[in-house]
């Protein structure tokens, strides 16, 4: 069984009487310990299809399986238990908490799931430890670089020591060497046994994940796209 | 719950000027609630106090009153009260456990040089000092030998002292006047006792706080202090009763029946068919009566109604007057006073929660990114829920705790500023009302913005700028 099981799922929105199709009969199995990059022009539906795996969306219709679990049967406070317990969520914008220090920021899955203080603080030094955060851990988001910043999300969403991690273009916000590192980090912690999906625009970013996804208008497409099957060869 | 309830203090500690503004409206509010309160309560218990001073709610007074229209044409043939409706009442009516036939006179005493007017002088029965309450604190109450005797004997009250032979605090020593002779309308009288000085609790700490002030009387020459009566209606019964002079019953029968007060209370009016210098049978100004109980009074009343209404043949010559009306007085004062004071603090409550409403809904506006963030990592909407709402009520009862500290103060305050007024009385029931409310004016404030929060969508939430 696959750690995520996504079968004919859509999203739908209604404009002003249009119909968008976010979502088009996506189908798509995910297996634990897979390293998966999500590709596609703007506007294609990688954000969507990345918020209904991370349980912050539910599908129009369709089925999502995930750990065994039915997420649409799911209730709200289910669902955010699931995002507290099993998922681990990177954004573009890092979105740490302004007010809170690198160590609370990351201690905050943990107040969700009630773990004891002691505990927390814990895990979460050894969370920043992993990504080599340690010494900031009593820095503000905004005395930090956006790299520094970005390491600090991913400490956050590993601390809970989540079955899967979503990352939408993490390293859409930061320079390519900045990137480089944030990447290299995934692929530790994929090698390190962790099951991670990561949407890019980055074709070079795509072309060292093991597995790639192509979604155009809501679907994924059939084949990988030639200019990308050039980069490969040419790498 | 506790992490929750840290971020909202972190929160409001973030906002400190802010969340002091919007706790403006709960102090205001809380702070008048509790200093109303106090301030009712003290005037309560002083009001109270002069009520028991003067005897009690069991106390009636019966007095002559003017006939019905119906029987005015009885006049000459009625009787007043007498001393045969003391009999009558002792004997008919079983709650009847104390009475006190009394005759008023005015009268003008003097002695040592001086003279003076008292408010009342009157005969009595030895009686008089259980139903009026009076304590002798030096020498004796005639007795009944001195009552049928009709000795030239009296007992005066601590204002005819310091009228007469000066007050303690005016001269710094104490006289006491037992043994000496007083002349009552020109007749000579021997004062065998004096009743203790009355006074309430705010007079007593304004003597004791005089006496610290000022250990040494001032010169005379100096404008007297306030002796006036009726500054305050506790104080006034207080002067009254001071202001007393106790003669025996048939002694005034017998020197001065015929300045005898037969026409209720007041100033005697000397009326042909009320007053006849020669009576046959002693009259009396009134006659107070004390029941066992005041569980019926209405039936009591009626009861005794019906027995004096046989000694006064039928007619209708007298009336009751009990203290129910000053009592009801004090009760709808106090009640108005709670009234308004409550009104105020209401007020005052519903602003401070509009205002904290306001602030918590500002606050979501500016967090919806935070908020999103937390859904994103697990927090669930009632953990938001509960997050906003704590915050709330974590404002409302911090100002609710200074508002508490402020009536404490401004109580204080008003001690200090007036130590001779009724003392403001903080009860814990005031406290605890008081912050009981800050909490439900804590939580329904914060229960639309929290709602409104815990509904936010986490993806829009996070897009939001
Ligand atoms: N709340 C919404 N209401 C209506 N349409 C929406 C909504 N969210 C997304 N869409 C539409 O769904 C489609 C897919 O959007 P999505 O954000 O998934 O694209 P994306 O592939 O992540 O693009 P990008 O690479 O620019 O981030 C777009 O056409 C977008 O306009
Ligand atoms: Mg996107």
């Amino acid at each position: 069984m696959a750690l995520v099981e996504l079968r004919n799922v859509s999203k739908i929105y209604h404009l002003g009487g249009e119909e968008i199709r976010a979502l088009d009969n996506v189908s798509l199995d995910i297996e634990e310990g897979e390293f998966i990059s999500i590709i596609g022009p703007s506007g294609s539906g990688k954000s969507t299809l990345m918020h209904i795996l991370g349980c912050l969306d539910t599908p129009t219709s369709g089925t999502v399986k995930l750990d065994g679990i039915m997420i649409q049967d799911a209730s709200p406070r289910e669902l955010a238990a699931i995002r507290n317990r099993k998922i681990g969520f990177v954004f573009q914008f890092f979105n740490l908490l302004p007010k809170l220090n690198v160590l609370q920021n990351v201690e905050l899955p943990m107040i969700y799931s009630g773990v004891p203080a002691r505990e927390r603080h814990r895990r979460a030094m050894a969370a920043l430890e992993a990504v080599d955060m340690a010494n900031r851990a009593k820095h503000r988001p905004s005395q930090l670089s956006g790299g520094q910043q970005q390491r600090a999300a991913i400490a956050r969403a590993l601390v809970n020591n989540p079955r899967i991690i979503f990352a939408d273009e993490p390293t859409g916000n930061l320079d390519s060497h900045t990137g480089e590192t944030i990447l290299q980090l995934f692929r530790r912690l994929n090698a390190e046994g962790r099951t991670i999906v990561l949407v890019t625009h980055d074709p070079e970013i795509a072309a060292v994940t093991p597995r790639r996804i192509e979604i155009r208008d809501g679907r994924i497409a059939p084949k990988p796209d030639l200019r990308l099957a050039g980069l490969q060869t040419r790498q | 719950m506790g992490p929750t309830l840290v971020a909202g203090l972190r929160e409001i500690w973030a906002h400190k000027f802010r969340s002091l503004l919007t706790m403006l409206g709960i102090v205001l509010g809380v702070s008048s609630l509790v200093a109303m309160s106090a301030l009712v309560t003290g005037m309560e218990r002083g009001a109270k106090e002069a009520l028991i001073a003067i005897g009690g709610l069991a106390r009636i007074r019966i007095e002559p009153a003017e006939l019905p229209a119906e029987q005015r044409h009885l006049a000459d043939q009625a009787v007043g009260i007498t001393l045969r409706d003391v009999e009558a009442l002792e004997q008919n009516i079983p709650l009847v456990t104390l009475t006190s036939p009394e005759m008023r006179i005015p009268v003008t005493v003097s002695a040592n040089g001086r003279t003076f007017r008292p408010w009342l002088c009157s005969g009595v029965r030895p009686a008089a000092l259980e139903m009026f309450e009076h304590r002798i604190a030096h020498g004796r109450m005639f007795n009944e030998i001195d009552d049928e005797l009709a000795r030239n004997v009296c007992v005066i009250g601590t204002a005819t002292r310091d009228e007469l032979w000066g007050a303690p605090e005016d001269i710094g020593r104490e006289i006491i006047p037992v043994g000496e002779t007083l002349y009552i309308n020109g007749v000579p009288f021997v004062i065998i006792g004096m009743f203790e000085h009355y006074e309430s609790e705010q007079e007593r700490r304004e003597r004791e706080f005089r006496q610290r002030q000022q250990p040494q009387p001032q010169a005379q020459t100096g404008p007297q202090r306030d002796r006036g009566w009726g500054r305050r209606p506790g104080g006034f019964a207080f002067r009254l009763k001071n202001s007393t002079i106790y003669l025996p019953l048939n002694t005034v029968w017998m020197r001065f029946r015929g300045l005898v007060a037969t026409t209720g209370f007041g100033p005697p009016r000397l009326q042909a068919t009320n007053v006849v210098p020669d009576r046959a049978e002693p009259v009396l100004s009134s006659l107070e009566v004390k029941l066992a109980s005041i569980e019926d009074l209405p039936e009591t009343l009626q009861q005794m109604r019906n027995v004096l209404m046989v000694t006064h043949r039928g007619i209708e010559d007298f009336q009751f007057r009990t203290q129910e009306e000053w009592a009801e007085q004090i009760e709808t004062f106090v009640r108005n006073a709670r009234i308004s004071g409550g009104l105020i603090a209401g007020i005052s409550l519903l602003v401070g929660g509009i205002g904290i409403m306001n602030i918590m809904l500002a606050s979501i506006s500016e967090r919806v990114r935070e908020i999103g963030i937390r859904k994103s990592v697990g927090a669930s909407d009632g953990d938001i829920f509960v997050q906003i709402l704590a915050e709330s009520v974590v404002i409302s009862v911090l100002g609710g705790f200074l508002g508490m500290g402020a009536a404490l103060g401004l109580v204080r305050l008003v001690s200090q500023l007036s130590p001779t007024g009724n003392e403001p009385i903080v009860t814990p029931l005031a406290l605890g009302v008081a912050f009981g409310f800050s909490v439900v004016v804590g939580i329904l404030a914060g229960l639309y913005p929290a709602v409104k929060a815990a509904r936010l969508n986490p993806i829009e939430a996070l897009r939001y700028e």
